[in-house]
């Protein structure tokens, strides 16, 4: 069986499939993480227990994503050798030491005080307990730090040499870390996972406010989470498009591809809003354009010419039908955040934030888009880098391992099973949880055990899933 | 020239303690869960859960430190057994997977907690028996040709593979009991004693096979242990491993709380120092040296300040976590 299919083919399906499972975990415990310290930080500055029982609500929910993201993390770090042997052993001596200090700075620090932010809070009281929740939140945002440099990297390689075993070597440590690209995409990634955890507490409170307007958790949830969305989608759209300029002029055949530019435009090129784009014909069919658009966008000018993939040589195409669909999808989801922000800032003015139906219902509609809008954006990236894993230096056919394609396809199968199995259940376990609404005297993850190891209450979650029936 | 060797020599120590952190933290954390289907109860496996729920992912970080470490310092060897262990190291990931998640998860349900009980018995399983079996198929050496990975993908699978993947759950469950015997009390603590008396016997007899099989592999490894001046540092290791196991049973039949864990962990190291002989300098054995694999001095040094500054500041607030966690676990408090 697989013996007539394609060992690298098969390899980047693994790696995008292993990969789009994780990243979800860790936008949503980027953005929990800087939530729960805020949440800690104002009960320890105002005494009021609503904010207590709201940080040991989503603490719960943080347990079980973190634990999520931490398993579905080792096997991208282990997959890099076991699938991609010649791109560890030729960009090893450049992205391993990037890789190796994101464990030692990040994952060690979140790690090492995870279980006293889950279990500790009355063996170690209230400083050093919120100490440990900054330890947790700063964690999170190093290994951000460290893995967007990496990533970025490879989409726009600074300071290396190449030596006389066709390994990149670092030439200086300062350009590689701060490669041209990186800022602008760690901005953008850190926003983005500060929107999606907003995106979802938003929409939880907004669930329980469906309820009851006069809940006091969900009040103040909703309430942080719609100003988190009000202020930061316009700033992350404006980031979005300074990332898009930078990718212009570092990786234009990317904006290509995003933008549907087969052809090129000498004088002013449309914004293609919607079309089919034919990779083999090279043309977008039925676009639907706005003529000088895209030119006044990217080059802040009606006339200015831009250049088409009719520029470049076929064989360094990328895929442009998913990265102009994923990138209109994260564009598209972008705007409603936006909206959603404007909207409940307008019900908040009129003083309806908490009785506006539709602004409820339209939040919870709005509580899985930071995923999607997340999950758009990378593939809009890692496609659009393509054919090429180090961008225009190493073909990513020459990165991949040496193995036949039946050991790839099996594990592929293998990951398919255990991630839908295993995370399937725990994205149910979170929403159960969501399910209750925050109460008085929440506990934390471990807070019900005296209870119910007599017998008596069972576990919140257990809860739900009773009431679930 | 002379500093790359030294540079080098360096990082296979450090990674060599990354791996040796992490086989002493998540040895028992496994080993928890290989024991646990003969811990039925449910009050034991919840005091069972709770004796590791704060630490198991600081554990774990070890690994992607040795695995991480290792591509930074040493690619082409990273780059050439990862493939060569393709099978096993999959199958480590999944058993990872099973048992991390078990350990919220069981706790989120009622009905399906035996479900989730499973995944961490099975999951603690499969990971160790594929370290081991790791561990063997390196000791046994790899097909290489050029930089690359040059043969099948069930290669590793060796009547010898499948003993040193035992002989680690053996070892695990080992330490796993004894942490048992110093974390806990009552019932779970004596039927952890009688555990680690049998668990202890059984380690030794996989510490012998594989010390008599270790030597017919591969001739190098024999010229390493009964030739002059290595005999000086081979020698000794089996008398300390007597010397260990002397004390680790005294330690038993006195029932010391402490002592038994860290006694087992000794006879680890001894195990492992052992190996560190038999494979030095070799890091894909008989193919590939540390200094053949090793990374360019400036990516090495870049690091290297890295972990000087870094590794005690983890091992200080790592600890930090245990004692906050210290002392036996309760069925009643839990680690509310």
């Amino acid at each position: 069986m697989f013996e007539g299919w394609d060992a690298v083919v098969l390899a980047r399906a693994q790696f995008a499939f292993t990969m789009s499972f994780h990243i979800v975990f860790p936008a949503f415990s980027i953005g929990l993480a800087s939530y729960l310290a805020v949440l800690e930080a104002l009960w320890l500055w105002t005494g009021r227990e609503v904010f207590i029982n709201l940080f040991n609500y989503w603490l719960k929910i943080f347990a079980i994503a973190f634990g999520m993201g931490v398993v579905s993390g080792i096997v991208m770090s282990y997959q890099f050798g076991t699938n991609w042997s010649n791109f560890s052993d030729k960009t090893g001596p450049v992205i391993g030491p990037l890789m190796a200090y994101e464990v030692l700075t990040a994952f060690f620090l979140e790690a090492g005080f995870l279980g006293v932010m889950l279990f500790g809070l009355e063996r170690v009281g209230h400083k050093l307990h919120f100490l440990a929740t900054l330890m947790v939140a700063t964690g999170t945002l190093i290994s951000a730090f460290w893995i967007l440099s990496a990533n970025s990297w490879m989409q726009t390689p600074a300071g290396y040499a190449i030596n006389a075993d066709g390994q990149f070597v670092a030439a200086d440590w300062l350009k590689v870390i701060f490669n041209p690209s990186f800022p602008y995409r760690l901005v953008h990634m850190v926003l983005a996972a500060y929107l999606t955890t907003a995106l979802v507490v938003g929409a939880v409170g907004a669930f329980h406010l469906l309820r009851d307007q006069h809940l006091a958790g969900a009040r103040v949830m909703f309430s942080m989470a719609m100003w988190m969305a009000t202020l930061v989608a316009p700033i992350q759209i404006l980031a979005g498009d300074q990332q898009g300029l930078n990718t212009l002029e570092h990786q234009p055949a990317k904006v290509m591809a995003m933008e549907g530019h087969y052809q090129s435009h000498p004088d002013g090129a449309p914004l293609v809003l919607f079309g089919l784009p034919d990779q083999a014909a090279g043309k977008v069919k039925y676009a639907v354009e706005i003529p000088k658009l895209s030119s006044l966008i990217l080059k802040h000018s009606l006339d200015a010419p831009l250049a088409g993939l009719d520029t470049i040589p076929r064989e360094n195409w990328p895929p442009v039908p998913i990265t102009f669909w994923s990138f209109r999808i994260m564009v598209g989801l972008g705007f409603l955040m936006m909206g959603l922000g404007l909207f409940s800032l307008w019900n908040r003015w009129r003083g309806t934030l908490y009785q506006s139906r539709l602004l409820h219902i339209f939040a919870v509609a709005m509580g899985p888009a930071g995923f999607i809008a997340v999950l758009a954006g990378w593939i809009t990236t890692e496609t659009g880098r393509q054919p090429f894993t180090i961008f225009g230096l190493l073909r990513t056919v020459e990165a991949a391992s040496p193995l036949a394609a039946p050991a790839i396809a099996s594990s592929l199968i293998a990951f398919v099973i255990v991630y839908f199995a295993v995370f399937a259940a725990g994205v149910t376990y979170i929403l159960r949880l969501m399910a209750l609404p925050p109460h008085q005297g929440e506990q934390g993850p471990r807070g019900d055990i005296p209870a119910r190891a007599a017998g008596i209450t069972p576990a919140a979650g257990a809860v739900a899933e009773g009431l679930a029936g | 020239m002379n500093s790359v060797v030294d540079i080098a020599t360096l990082w296979a120590f450090i990674i060599a303690f990354a791996v040796f952190v992490y086989v002493v933290m998540d040895g028992f954390d496994l080993g928890l869960g290989i024991l646990f289907p003969l811990f039925p109860a449910k009050a034991d496996r919840d005091v069972i859960m709770n004796s590791v729920a704060p630490v198991w992912d600081g554990n774990e970080t070890w690994l992607v430190l040795g695995g991480g470490g290792m591509m930074a310092a040493f690619p082409l060897a990273y780059a050439v057994l990862m493939p060569a262990l393709y099978t096993p190291m999959i199958a480590m990931l999944i058993g990872l997977i099973f048992r991390g998640v078990a350990f919220e998860f069981r706790w989120r349900t009622l009905r399906k907690r035996n479900r989730w009980d499973i995944a961490f018995a099975g999951g603690s399983m499969l990971a160790t028996l594929a370290q081991g079996i790791a561990l063997g198929a390196i000791l046994q050496g790899v097909h290489v040709e050029g930089r690359h990975y040059a043969g099948g993908w069930w290669d590793w699978l060796t009547p010898f593979s499948i003993l040193t993947g035992l002989a680690l759950v053996v070892g695990y469950g080992l330490l796993g009991a004894t942490w048992l015997v110093l974390k806990t009390e009552g019932a779970l603590r004596d039927k952890a004693y009688r555990l680690s008396w049998l668990l202890l016997f059984a380690m030794l007899g996989a510490i012998g096979a594989v010390s008599i099989a270790t030597p017919f592999l591969d001739v190098g490894y024999a010229q390493r242990w009964f030739t002059w001046p290595n005999v000086i540092l081979t020698a000794p290791v089996p008398i300390a491993v007597a010397a260990v196991t002397a004390l680790l049973l005294r330690s038993l039949a006195n029932k010391q709380d402490h002592r038994p864990f860290f006694l087992s962990l000794a006879l680890f190291a001894l195990s492992y120092a052992g190996l560190g002989i038999s494979m030095w300098p070799y890091i894909v054995p008989q193919s590939i040296t540390i200094w053949q694999a090793a990374s360019p001095e400036n990516s090495q040094v870049f690091m290297l300040f890295g972990v000087a500054v870094l590794v005690p500041l983890i091992l200080g607030y790592t600890g930090w976590a245990y004692w906050v966690f210290r002392g036996k676990v309760k069925p009643e408090s839990g680690y509310h």
